[in-house]
């Protein structure tokens, strides 16, 4: 077969608007992500700014001393820290326009010491929020001055956040969750269904037909189905609550990764195990000798996979987790976006950046795997 | 039985013992449970009290439940065709033989890599009502009935595809004008869906379609839109599709482009005549995973409103299951939630299944 057939765009109008498009496409794709980026990198009260400011800015700040009145007059004084304050434009009621430092604020004004122009430099002013120009407008005097800043303590503050209830780290424990499982339940599902596809594929036995029809039939149930009853068993094991409904079907076998690596083991020649078993290999040393070293593409291909349903996974953790300490990155994040969503959206979208981006990396990492994966969970229907 | 099959067996059983019990355990059993508690009273700490048919006439009169349901049907209605149509045309934007495909896939694939949850809360900051990016890339322009180019490009693209189809039969394929009368017949189908006075959408939405001219909708906080946002959303992270179109492009065999080339067949025809029948199979499978897939959505509704808010208007079936069978403790009635939902899937693939017989091309077959 023809690898590559493709239709050509031939004609350079074609070629042109063929390109146009996908820019332009690639550009919506894009932009939710970089949206999320660029928010996470933001100070949170500048997340809603107005118009979308695509590269985080933040307000100037710098090391100034307090004020204090004194006698009527503003002063700096010189015993207070020099905690950084905000810097704004600042118009004066002559119409100069100035630099300056915020030092205090008082009812409908502030308080605030001169850095430009030069020649007034040091000079504390007290000055109304509003002004009058010439021709009778008011307008605000104070627009803060703001540059270019991307904030990366939001994904410190993320990863670190300690709620005060629970006494703990929640993102390094919920990623600890995250990989104690995955680890279990990837292995399980690599090792049990390889070894379930190799009866299918290799051995001959009798209802083994039968069986399998009846396996491609399970993978038309909706989960809904089987949740409640499930659910009942590992009550009865008394296992909610516990990791152990999360990890401990991987160990049993999927009716979807039996019939991946099946088809996959269909490919390797017969010849192979025939002459193995022949010197004298049992059915568990030709499995593991000839037929697992053959098929790594696609065993790597379905533990790929499994760890990303892990990772994914929302509605297991949600019915078998109780206890907050258990919670998987997944659960965690919906559980800090219900009690914080809708104002800290910096935070948010850092906590969901650090959620996505391991799975982005492990694409690159793996990227012939994956798209190599995703052909054949598509192709072989 | 001989020993020598009776050895057989038993190494086979052998090595499948695993899915043995994980099908007893985790499917067959599980299966024939919840039929036998859609049937029972069932709170999971009691026993379950066989009370006949009670839930199934219970859902019948369930409003909640009516709800659910049209949401569902709603949302799978939009999400899977579109998503079809987006996927099916990204791949053949991307296998026109372009440089850079390897970047342009990636792109275009990785929104499938996030997570359902990251997604929900990218999303819900996206839809945002008023600090949203969305409405404030849209408030500059003003046009806002162009969101109601998502309902009408699909039809006319419907109808394009079919006019052409008939005059391409009826006088050839060469002849330009053909081509000229789609590209008219799409633009008069588009501009009679959205003519803001005497437009169809105009007098079937009627206040609805009006109230654009206010302002942008508030999407996930206006129960009007909120579907459509989470279809949005489906169609944003729907790479996989695309991925799993396009190696299905690539395996058309070269020769069936050229045979069909020597026919004088154009590029239009190429796909409709040559791609979309050799990977028809491809689509099929992905419909009906699609239609599964759709009909259990749970975790990004979820994560935006557990409760569906506002107005219900995104509670789905699995949600309202879900609330039966862990918040209400109502398994039996959660488990005749979930048959019903087994039927429509059922019913739903064998009619797909059926449909496909007049559609689907296999090789050779």
């Amino acid at each position: 077969m023809t690898r590559g057939a493709e239709l050509r765009a031939r004609s350079l109008p074609t070629k042109i608007i063929v390109y146009l498009v996908l820019i332009v496409l690639s550009g919506l794709f894009l932009m939710p992500l970089v949206w999320t980026i660029s928010t996470s990198l933001k100070i949170n009260e500048r997340t809603m700014q107005l118009p979308p400011e695509w590269i985080p800015r933040w307000p100037v700040q710098v090391p100034a001393k307090a004020a204090h009145r004194i006698n009527g007059r503003w002063v700096i004084d010189p015993l207070s820290d020099k905690k950084p304050k905000k810097v704004f434009r600042a118009t004066d009621d002559s119409g100069a326009v100035l630099r300056v430092a915020e030092l205090a604020q008082t009812a409908g004004a502030k308080v605030v010491a001169i850095l430009e122009p030069q020649n007034r430099a040091g000079q504390v002013l007290e000055l109304t929020l509003d002004r009058k120009t010439e021709t009778g407008e008011i307008v605000a005097r104070f627009e803060p001055v703001l540059e270019p800043h991307l904030r990366w303590r939001n994904y410190r503050d993320a990863v670190t956040y300690r709620s005060k209830e629970l006494g703990y780290i929640p993102m390094l424990r919920q990623a600890r969750n995250t990989i104690y499982l995955a680890a279990l339940s990837v292995t399980g599902t690599v090792v049990s269904n390889s070894l379930i596809a190799y009866a299918f594929a290799r051995l001959r036995w009798r209802g083994r037909d039968v069986l399998f029809a009846l396996t491609l039939a399970t993978m038309m149930v909706p989960f809904p189905v089987t949740m409640v009853a499930v659910f009942s068993v590992f009550k009865e094991l008394g296992w909610i609550g516990s990791f152990r409904p999360l990890w401990v079907p991987a160990w049993f076998g999927s009716a979807f990764n039996i019939f991946l690596l099946r088809q996959f083991f269909l490919t390797i020649p017969r010849d192979l195990s025939d002459a193995a078993a022949i010197d004298g290999c049992t059915e568990l040393q030709i499995f593991r000798h000839i037929i697992l070293p053959l098929s790594k593409p696609a065993l790597a291909v379905v533990g790929l996979f499994h760890f990303m349903y892990v990772w994914n996974d929302f509605l297991g953790p949600l019915i078998y987790l109780t206890d907050e300490r258990m919670f998987t990155l997944s659960l965690g994040l919906q559980a800090y976006q219900s009690q914080h969503g809708g104002t800290e959206w910096s935070m948010l979208m850092a906590a969901s950046m650090i959620v996505i981006t391991p799975l982005i990396l492990l694409f690159f990492l793996t990227q012939r795997t994956f798209i190599q994966g995703v052909r054949l969970t598509g192709l072989k229907g | 039985m001989t020993p020598a099959e009776r050895r057989r067996l038993r190494k086979g059983l052998a090595f499948a013992s695993p899915w043995l019990i994980g099908l007893g355990v985790f499917l067959l059993y599980p299966i024939l449970a919840s039929l036998y508690f859609s049937f029972c009273e069932y709170s999971v700490l009691q026993k379950p009290v066989w009370i006949g048919a009670g839930n199934y006439q219970d859902l019948a009169t369930d409003s909640v439940f009516w709800k659910t349901l049209g949401n569902t049907v709603v949302y799978a209605a939009f999400a899977l065709p579109l998503g079809l149509v987006v996927s099916l045309s990204l791949a053949f934007l991307l296998n026109t033989g372009v440089k850079g495909l390897a970047v342009f896939r990636t792109i275009m694939f990785l929104p499938a890599l996030v997570p359902m949850v990251a997604l929900a809360i990218v999303w819900l900051w996206i839809f945002n009502g008023q600090y949203g990016l969305l409405n404030n890339l849209l408030r500059p322009s003003q046009i806002y009935w162009v969101l109601y180019l998502g309902y009408a490009l699909p039809i006319a693209g419907v109808v394009a595809a079919w006019v052409y189809d008939r005059l391409s039969l009826l006088w050839g394929a060469s002849r330009s004008w053909a081509a000229w009368l789609t590209a008219g017949s799409t633009a008069a189908v588009i501009i009679a869906l959205l003519h803001p006075e005497a437009g169809l959408f105009a007098f079937v939405l009627g206040e609805r379609f009006h109230a654009l001219r206010g302002g942008p909708p508030g999407w996930l906080a206006d129960p009007a839109w909120a579907k459509s946002a989470l279809v949005v959303m489906s169609l944003w992270g729907g790479g996989n599709a695309m991925v799993i179109y396009l190696a299905g492009l690539q395996d058309v065999p070269q020769h069936l482009y050229d045979a069909a080339e020597l026919d004088g067949a154009n590029w239009l025809q190429k796909i409709r005549h040559v791609a979309l029948p050799a990977i028809s199979p491809v689509i099929l499978f992905n419909l009906i995973m699609g239609i599964i897939g759709s009909l259990q959505f749970f975790a990004v509704p979820y994560v935006i409103s557990p409760t569906g808010s506002p107005d219900r208007s995104i509670y789905f079936l699995t949600m309202y299951l879900y609330d039966n069978a862990f918040t209400y403790l109502r398994m039996g009635y959660a488990s005749a939630m979930a048959w019903v939902l087994f039927l429509i899937v059922f019913a739903l693939t064998m009619l797909a299944l059926r449909l496909s017989r007049r559609f689907v091309y296999y090789e050779g077959g």
